[in-house]
């Protein structure tokens, strides 16, 4: 049997083009991202994986993350490969990042990767790194950013906790919300988690830590310290089982 | 002439003809071409069956293929192949090769390892390497410091002991400076006075009167400087309180200051300000005991190591 079908009919017809090319690219799409919106083991379920949602403060500090596009020089994402592993620690999960929206993998290395950097440099560090790469880095290409001392803008902390939690970050409005916080979470962080305290939360978080140095007010640099400082650090790898890890890939 | 060309062509054309004689050949693709085309279908069918590949449902085709590693408990684990599997195996293969080294530098003491000339090549290797990575960040590339902010390690001035245990120890569990603000404590004539004492410990021209008067102040109840800093000035390691005689700083930018008046200036402030972020995070659980071990005779043999 012959098929008459003659590729012309295609060719010469831009509007079945449009179409057929459309449909051949979701192709893609189809099979390789909706499936993992499906499949169990996307996101790990090991026993000893508890991350929480950011804090207040710490979500701030990623909206200022964000907002100066250090995505665009610094990947979130240790990849599963040795010379990754010896430089950066234990390669990322899926589970670290299921309530950053959107996640901060990046596609791009200019400078080092930041999925563990919490813990590995202190504070002080950071704010003069951060102030002026230079004087810490020599060889640093990256930018100044002396504005970050400036007073945080808390007026909307509310607002965009209540942005997450539509799309699924759960961060508590009600007091049934609330209290499965605490079951999953523990009562201290599901109480850094409800949006009503949210302000108040910011505030003794950065009073407490004092991430920027500076007593007075909460800065911008209060913020993003307080969120490099937590990246990579949820999760205990020596309470997890890495059998487990394997087997949920 | 191009008419008569055209029609002595043999290969069909899309017979379409622009400004007057541009024609397009409509040829079949090349046989190589469409050979190679099925091939790929077919090795794409392989793949699928070696590698995960298909989603079904909740879960996957994992895939004929598999990879045996060990694990931390020395147990031998065989998975269905997948990038995490292959990490482990990778992993197993890398400490294959470091093994040699890596479990002579848990064997030996820190001496040893610094004398055996095989051993002290590795660990300067090794050592920077993740000196770099690690460390150079805040201590500088070539562990020099920056003033005001992190120690130099090559000197033989050590807030916490230079010692190899000392250093070990740092590294471990990490570090905090502090030193209270005494500027909420004492008037400004006291703070003068102070910081004309300890300019005249290590020699910068001072005012002798008020430092005869900041020595008094240094050991008295008031400021209670010898508390951390010992009646000699000598300073406490166990506190990590520095050696105030010997002209190494770390807080106060004292070489950085030209005139005698500047470099007061500048012990005055940190008497004022205090210290509250001499921190060194804690390294234990960031990196292995050996790794430790390796960086800790690689502080050491920087220069200053006691």
């Amino acid at each position: 049997m012959r098929i008459n079908f003659k590729h012309e009919w295609i060719e010469t017809n831009i509007g079945l083009m449009l179409v057929l090319t459309m449909l051949a690219i979701s192709v893609g799409g189809l099979v390789e991202i909706a499936p993992l919106f499906f499949i169990k083991k996307t996101v790990e379920n090991v026993e000893g994986i508890n991350v929480r949602p950011y804090t207040p403060l710490e979500l701030r500090g990623r909206d200022i993350y964000i907002r100066e596009g250090c995505y665009t020089c610094h990947s979130q994402m240790i990849r599963p490969f040795v010379d990754e592993k010896l430089r950066y620690g234990h390669y990322s999960l899926a589970a670290e990042s299921q309530y950053d929206h959107p996640f901060q993998w990046g596609s791009k290395r200019t400078g080092p990767d930041l999925a563990r950097v919490g813990g590995k440099y202190s504070n002080e560090w950071h704010v003069q790194h951060l102030i002026a790469p230079r004087s810490m880095v020599p060889e640093s290409v990256m930018p100044n950013y002396p504005w970050l001392m400036q007073l945080l803008d808390q007026s909307d902390i509310a607002n965009r906790m209540k942005a997450l939690r539509a799309v699924g970050v759960p961060y508590s409005l009600t007091e049934a919300e609330r209290e499965a916080n605490v079951k999953k979470f523990g009562a201290e962080v599901a109480a850094m988690l409800h949006i009503a305290d949210a302000k108040k939360n910011l505030v003794e978080q950065a009073n407490l830590g004092n991430y920027d140095g500076d007593r007075a007010g909460v800065s911008e640099m209060d913020a993003l310290v307080a969120y490099l400082q937590v990246l990579g650090t949820m999760v205990d790898f020596t309470k997890v089982d890495a059998d487990e890890l394997v087997r949920s890939r | 002439m191009s008419e008569q060309n055209l029609q002595s062509q043999t290969v069909q054309t899309t017979g379409h003809a622009w400004d007057g004689d541009l024609q397009e050949f409509n040829n079949p693709l090349p046989t190589w071409w469409v050979y190679t085309f099925y091939v790929t279908i077919v090795f794409s069918i392989v793949y699928w069956l070696i590698y995960p590949s298909w989603p079904i449902g909740k879960s996957f085709l994992t895939g004929f293929s598999d990879i045996t590693y060990v694990n931390k408990a020395g147990e031998t684990v065989t998975s269905h192949w997948n990038t995490r599997a292959l990490l482990m195996a990778d992993l197993n293969k890398a400490e294959e090769m470091q093994k040699p080294y890596f479990s002579k530098v848990a064997a030996n003491d820190f001496e040893q390892i610094a004398k055996d000339p095989e051993l002290s090549g590795f660990v300067l290797s090794a050592g920077k390497a993740l000196f770099t990575e690690n460390c150079a960040p805040c201590h500088q590339q070539g562990g020099q410091g920056v003033i005001g902010f992190f120690p130099n390690l090559t000197d033989d001035d050590w807030l916490y002991g230079g010692s190899y245990d000392k250093i070990h120890e740092t590294l471990v569990n990490g570090r905090r400076g502090y030193m209270p603000a005494f500027g909420e404590v004492l008037n400004a004539g006291e703070i003068d006075a102070l910081a004309n004492y300890v300019a005249s410990l290590s020699g910068i021209a001072h005012d002798a009167g008020k430092a005869a008067s900041g020595r008094v102040l240094f050991t008295s109840e008031t400021a209670a400087c010898y508390y951390c800093h010992t009646d000699s000035a000598k300073g406490r390691q166990d506190m990590g309180a520095p050696n105030l005689t010997d002209k190494i700083w770390l807080w106060a930018d004292v070489p950085g200051a030209e005139k005698a008046e500047d470099k007061i200036a500048a012990i005055r402030s940190t008497i004022i300000t205090g210290v509250n972020k001499g921190v060194m995070p804690a390294w234990g659980e960031r990196l292995s005991p050996e790794q430790i071990k390796v960086l800790t005779v690689y502080v050491h043999e920087l220069g200053g190591g006691k």
